[in-house]
C-alpha cells in the first residue's frame, strides 16, 4: 500500500476509533449509574445527554436501552418495540445499551451488554460471544460470502443453545456499513435515525444494487457476495429464554491481499474484549 | 414399624405411643397422621427420611396404641392435641425446634400448632398435605358467603360436596357402628380399589377403634372453628404445601389465599389421590428432605429459584430426555430445567448433550447430567437405565424425543434406509418405553412418558413414507401404552409437533438422489422450515402442559392441529394432499 494512502487510511481509522471509544466510555459511564428503578427511557436519555455534553450533534441512530427480557427481544413484532419504554431495571436484570453517535464526521455504532448484579446466564452468554467475534473475523478474511458467514454464525448460536436475536433487527441484519458523515448545522432524525447517515446508507444501497452488493449484512439473497471493503458495524446478538446479550463494534474490511490486512477489528481495547482477556488470565 | 424405638409419653392422663427412627443427633422430623389412620400410615415415608433425620411418629390420642380420653366428648379439641404435641416434642427433642409434617387430620392439627403462640420456637418448618387449617377454612367459607360471585359459589358448592363425610361423622353413634361393623372390614379393600393404596401392613388392625374414636376430632372442632375462626391464625414458620391434584376430599381451590396466612410458602402439586404417604413415599420424602435441609441451613432451597410455569409440579423430579442435544429435545430440557426438575440429557452427540445439561443447570435445574447413547442400541439403553436408576434415581418423566428424518418415495427408499429410520424412530421409543417404563411400573409411584411422534403420523404423504410410518407407529404405541399404564398412575402422551424450526431438516436423509442434490434439498427444506419459523420452545411448553394435564395426543402447530381435525372428519382431503409434490 502506498504510504500516502496508508496515512490517509490511518487518519480516517483513528477518527472512527475515537468516536467508538467515546461511545463505549459513555456506555460504561451510564452503566455505572444504573440502579434498580431506572427506566429504559431514563437510561436512553442519560446516554444522549452524556454524548451531547461531549460534542455529539448527529446520530446514526439515537441511543436505545433494553432491560430484562427485552434484551432478548421477547415478543418483538414491530420495529417500534425497539424504542425505550418505561420498563424498570431490577436487581439481577440484564441490560443492553446501544448507541450510534456521529462525532467530528465519524460514525460509531456500539452495543454494550451488562447486568445489574449477579446473573450466571448473562455471564455465560457474554462469554460465548467471544467465539462469534473470532468466527466472523476468520470467515471475512477467507472472503466467504456474507450470507454464508451469517448462516455459520446462526448455526454456531443454535449449537450453543441460543436463539439468533439479530434476526429481529430490520432486515434481520447482523451488520451494516458505516461511513463518514458530513456535518450539517441541522441534522434531523427520522424514527430515531439520523437523516445524514440514512442518506449515506441509501446511496450505498443504490450503488451496491448496481454492482451486486448491499450495505446490509443479512440472511437474504442480496447479501450473497464477498465482504465489501469499508467499515462494518457488526452486532451478533444472542438470546436465551428471556436473557439477551450482544456486542457491536466496527470491523474494517480492505481490499488488501494480505489476509491480516484484509479485515481486522477497528479496536481491540473494548470492554467485552478486555473482559474475555481478564477471564482467561483468571 | 421395623427398627423403631418405642417409648410412652404421659400427658393429661393419656399415654401416647411414640416411635423413633434414625440418628437422634440429626434434625428431628415429627410426622402426624390423619383420619382414620395410625402412625403406620407414615411407615414408607419414615424409613426414607430416617436415612437423614431423626424421625418421630406418634399415635394421636385415641388412635393406634395410644390411650383414649374419657369421656370422648371434649377430649379431642385442638387445644388438647397441641398439649400432646408439645409433650412429645419436649420428650424427643427438648432443646431443638422440630420439623413438622402432617397429613389429613395430622395437617389440620399441625396448622393449629404452627399458628398458636405457645409453640413459637419449638417448630422449625411445616410440610402440610391434604389438611387445611380449620381457621383458614372458616375464613375461606366466610369470604365466599359474603361476596358470592358465580365462581366463588361454585367453589363453595364443590368443596361442600367433597365434604360429605364430615356431615356423616356428625351424626351420633352411626359412624361408630359402621366402622366397628362392615365398613371397618371392607376399608382396606376400598382403599386398594379406589385410592390405589398398595396392600401390606396398612391399615392396621386397630382401624375400627381408631376410626370410631377419631369421629370426635370432627365433632369437637369443626363446628366451633368454622363458625368462629381465629383471626390471628398466621403461620410463624416456613410452610411447604403439597397438594394432591386427585384428592377426593379437598379441592385445590382451598389454598388459593394461603399466602396471606403463611408468608414463607412453597407450593407443590402431585398428581395423586388422597393417601399420598402410602402411594408416593419417594416423592414426599424427597420434597420433605429438601425443604427441611433448606430451612435447617437457612438458605432457601435451590430449586425454589425455579421460576418457570409448573415449578410446583416438577420441582426436584427426575426428567430424562432423548435427543436432547438440539431442537425440541433441548428446548424441552430447558423448559423442565426452568421448572426446577433434575435433567438427564441423552443424545448421540456428546458435546451437544453436555451443553444442554450445562445450560440447564444455569436456568434452574438443581442437577443435570449428559449421557451419550444411541437410542437404537438396546444394550446401551439398558446400561443407561441401570446407571440412571443407581446414580440419580427412578425417572419421573421420560421424554422419548430422539428421531431422524427420511424423505423420498417408497421405491427410492432402500432396505437400509428403512432399517435405520425404524431403528431410531420406532425402536428408540420402544426401548425407552420398555426399559424406563418398566422401572416406573416396578416402583409403582406414578410417572409420565412422552413420545415425540409427528403430524406425519396421521397425515399421509408420498414424500415421507418411511418417516410417517415410524411416527404413526409411535403414535399407536403411545395410545396402547397409555391404556395399559392408566391403572398405575403413569400417563402417556404423544406429541405431534408439525413443521418446527429445528435441524432435523439439515440432517434428514433424502433417498433416491445423489449427494449434491441431497445437500440442496436439505438446505431448501431447512430454509422453508426457517421461514415457517415455529420455535421448538413452543413445543416444549406443549410437552410440559401435556404432562401436567395428562393429555393423550397433542398436535402443536396450527397446521398439525388442522391436519389432526381433518384426519378425523375429512380424511379424503388429506389423502388428496398426500399426492402433492413438496416444493423442494
Amino acid at each position: 500500500m502506498p504510504t500516502a494512502v496508508k496515512t490517509e487510511l490511518d487518519a480516517r481509522l483513528s477518527g472512527f476509533r475515537e468516536v467508538q471509544r467515546l461511545a463505549y466510555e459513555c456506555a460504561e459511564a451510564v452503566a455505572a449509574q444504573l440502579k434498580p428503578g431506572v427506566t429504559e427511557r431514563e437510561a436512553a436519555r442519560m446516554q444522549r445527554e452524556w454524548l451531547r455534553e461531549r460534542g455529539v450533534r448527529d446520530w446514526f441512530h439515537l441511543p436505545f436501552a433494553w432491560f430484562g427480557d427485552r434484551t432478548a427481544f421477547v415478543n418483538f413484532r414491530i420495529p417500534l418495540q425497539f424504542f425505550p419504554t418505561n420498563r424498570r431495571l431490577e436487581a439481577g436484570m440484564p441490560f443492553i445499551l446501544d448507541m450510534a453517535p456521529v462525532y467530528k464526521g465519524f460514525t460509531a455504532d456500539i452495543g454494550y451488554s451488562g447486568c445489574l448484579g449477579l446473573n450466571p446466564v448473562h455471564n455465560r452468554l457474554l462469554a460465548d460471544l467471544e467465539v462469534h467475534r473470532e468466527l466472523i473475523l476468520r470467515e471475512v478474511r477467507e472472503q466467504r460470502p456474507l450470507r454464508e458467514i451469517y448462516e455459520d454464525v446462526d448455526r454456531l448460536m443454535v449449537r450453543q443453545g441460543y436463539a439468533n436475536r439479530h434476526r429481529a433487527y430490520p432486515f434481520g441484519v447482523i451488520a451494516h456499513k458505516v461511513d463518514q458523515v458530513k456535518e450539517r448545522r441541522w441534522s434531523p432524525n427520522v424514527f430515531g435515525f439520523g437523516t445524514q447517515s440514512l442518506k449515506g446508507l441509501a446511496s450505498d444501497a443504490l450503488h451496491g444494487h448496481r454492482d451486486g452488493w448491499s450495505p446490509l449484512w443479512s440472511p437474504y439473497k442480496f447479501s450473497d457476495h464477498p465482504p465489501r471493503p469499508g467499515l462494518w458495524a457488526v452486532e451478533p446478538h444472542l438470546g436465551f429464554r428471556g436473557t439477551g446479550a450482544k456486542f457491536e463494534e466496527i470491523l474494517v474490511v480492505t481490499d488488501s491481499k494480505d489476509p491480516e490486512q484484509s479485515a481486522f477489528w477497528l479496536d481491540d481495547d473494548l470492554p467485552h474484549v478486555r473482559r474475555w482477556a481478564e477471564e482467561k488470565a483468571a | 414399624m421395623e427398627g423403631a424405638r418405642e417409648r410412652w409419653v404421659r400427658t393429661g392422663g393419656i399415654e401416647l405411643c411414640v416411635a423413633e427412627l434414625g440418628d437422634p443427633e440429626q434434625p428431628t422430623v415429627v410426622l402426624v397422621h390423619g383420619y382414620p389412620d395410625s402412625k403406620e400410615v407414615w411407615s414408607e415415608v419414615a424409613v426414607r427420611l430416617a436415612e437423614r433425620f431423626h424421625v418421630v411418629l406418634y399415635d394421636v390420642r385415641g388412635h393406634g396404641r395410644s390411650t383414649a380420653p374419657a369421656p370422648l366428648r371434649g377430649g379431642f379439641t385442638l387445644e388438647k392435641l397441641t398439649d400432646d404435641f408439645l409433650a412429645v416434642v419436649d420428650a424427643v427433642s427438648p432443646d431443638r425446634p422440630v420439623h413438622l409434617v402432617g397429613h389429613d387430620w395430622g395437617s389440620v392439627q399441625a396448622w393449629e400448632f404452627v399458628t398458636v403462640k405457645r409453640t413459637e420456637g419449638r417448630i422449625a418448618s411445616f410440610t402440610s398435605m391434604s389438611g387445611p387449617s380449620l381457621d383458614h377454612f372458616g375464613h375461606w367459607i366466610k369470604s365466599r358467603m359474603t361476596r358470592p360471585t358465580p365462581r366463588r359459589v361454585g367453589q363453595l358448592l364443590g368443596q361442600g360436596a367433597k365434604s360429605w363425610y364430615v356431615y356423616m361423622l356428625h351424626t351420633p353413634v352411626l359412624p361408630e357402628l359402621a366402622w366397628r361393623g362392615p365398613l371397618g372390614k371392607r376399608w382396606p379393600r376400598i382403599l386398594e380399589r379406589v385410592e390405589k393404596v398398595p396392600s401390606g401392613d396398612y391399615p392396621t388392625s386397630s382401624l375400627p377403634q381408631d376410626a370410631a374414636h377419631g369421629a370426635w376430632l370432627y365433632r369437637d372442632n369443626i363446628r366451633a372453628r368454622l363458625r368462629r375462626p381465629r383471626a390471628d391464625a398466621y403461620a410463624h414458620v416456613p410452610v411447604q404445601l403439597i397438594t394432591p391434584t386427585g384428592d377426593a376430599f379437598l379441592s385445590e381451590r382451598l389454598y388459593d389465599d394461603l399466602e396471606l396466612w403463611a408468608p414463607q410458602l412453597v407450593r407443590r402439586t402431585l398428581p395423586a389421590k388422597h393417601w399420598v404417604p402410602r402411594t408416593r413415599p419417594d416423592r414426599l420424602a424427597a420434597w420433605i428432605t429438601e425443604f427441611i435441609t433448606a430451612n435447617e441451613d437457612g438458605v432457601p432451597a435451590k430449586d425454589a429459584a425455579a421460576t418457570g410455569p409448573y415449578a410446583d409440579r416438577f420441582g426436584g423430579q427426575l426428567v430424562l430426555i432423548t435427543g436432547a442435544a438440539s431442537g425440541i429435545g433441548r428446548a424441552t430440557a430447558f423448559a423442565f430445567a426452568e421448572a426446577g426438575a433434575r435433567i438427564v440429557a441423552v443424545d448421540r452427540d456428546a458435546e451437544g448433550a453436555a451443553r444442554t445439561a450445562d445450560m440447564s443447570r444455569l436456568i434452574g435445574a438443581p442437577e443435570a447430567w449428559a449421557e451419550t447413547v444411541d437410542v437404537s442400541d438396546e444394550q446401551a439403553m439398558e446400561k443407561l437405565a441401570e446407571k440412571v436408576a443407581a446414580e440419580y434415581g427412578i425417572v419421573d418423566v421420560l421424554v422419548n424425543n430422539a428421531g431422524i428424518g427420511l424423505s423420498g418415495s417408497f421405491f427410492d427408499t432402500t432396505t437400509e434406509d428403512w432399517k435405520k429410520v425404524l431403528d431410531v424412530n420406532l425402536w428408540g421409543v420402544i426401548h425407552g418405553c420398555r426399559i424406563f417404563g418398566k422401572q416406573m411400573t416396578e416402583r409403582g409411584q406414578g410417572g409420565h412418558i412422552v413420545n415425540t411422534a409427528s403430524a406425519a403420523a396421521y397425515q399421509p404423504s408420498k414424500a415421507l413414507p418411511a418417516y410417517s410410518t415410524t411416527k404413526a407407529a409411535v403414535l399407536m404405541l403411545s395410545e396402547c401404552l397409555r391404556a395399559e399404564l392408566a391403572g398405575q398412575g403413569i400417563g402417556v402422551s404423544a406429541i405431534c409437533p408439525g413443521f418446527v424450526n429445528t435441524n432435523i431438516t439439515s440432517t434428514a436423509r433424502f433417498a433416491g438422489v445423489d449427494e449434491t442434490e441431497e445437500k440442496r434439498r436439505q438446505k431448501k427444506s431447512a430454509r422453508l422450515y426457517g421461514l415457517r419459523n415455529y420455535p421448538p420452545e413452543k413445543v416444549a411448553t406443549a410437552i410440559l402442559r401435556a404432562v401436567v394435564k395428562n393429555q393423550a395426543v397433542v398436535p402443536v402447530t396450527p397446521e398439525a392441529r388442522g391436519a389432526h381435525l381433518m384426519s378425523r372428519f375429512t380424511p379424503r382431503t388429506l389423502r388428496a394432499i398426500a399426492r402433492l409434490e413438496p416444493p423442494l
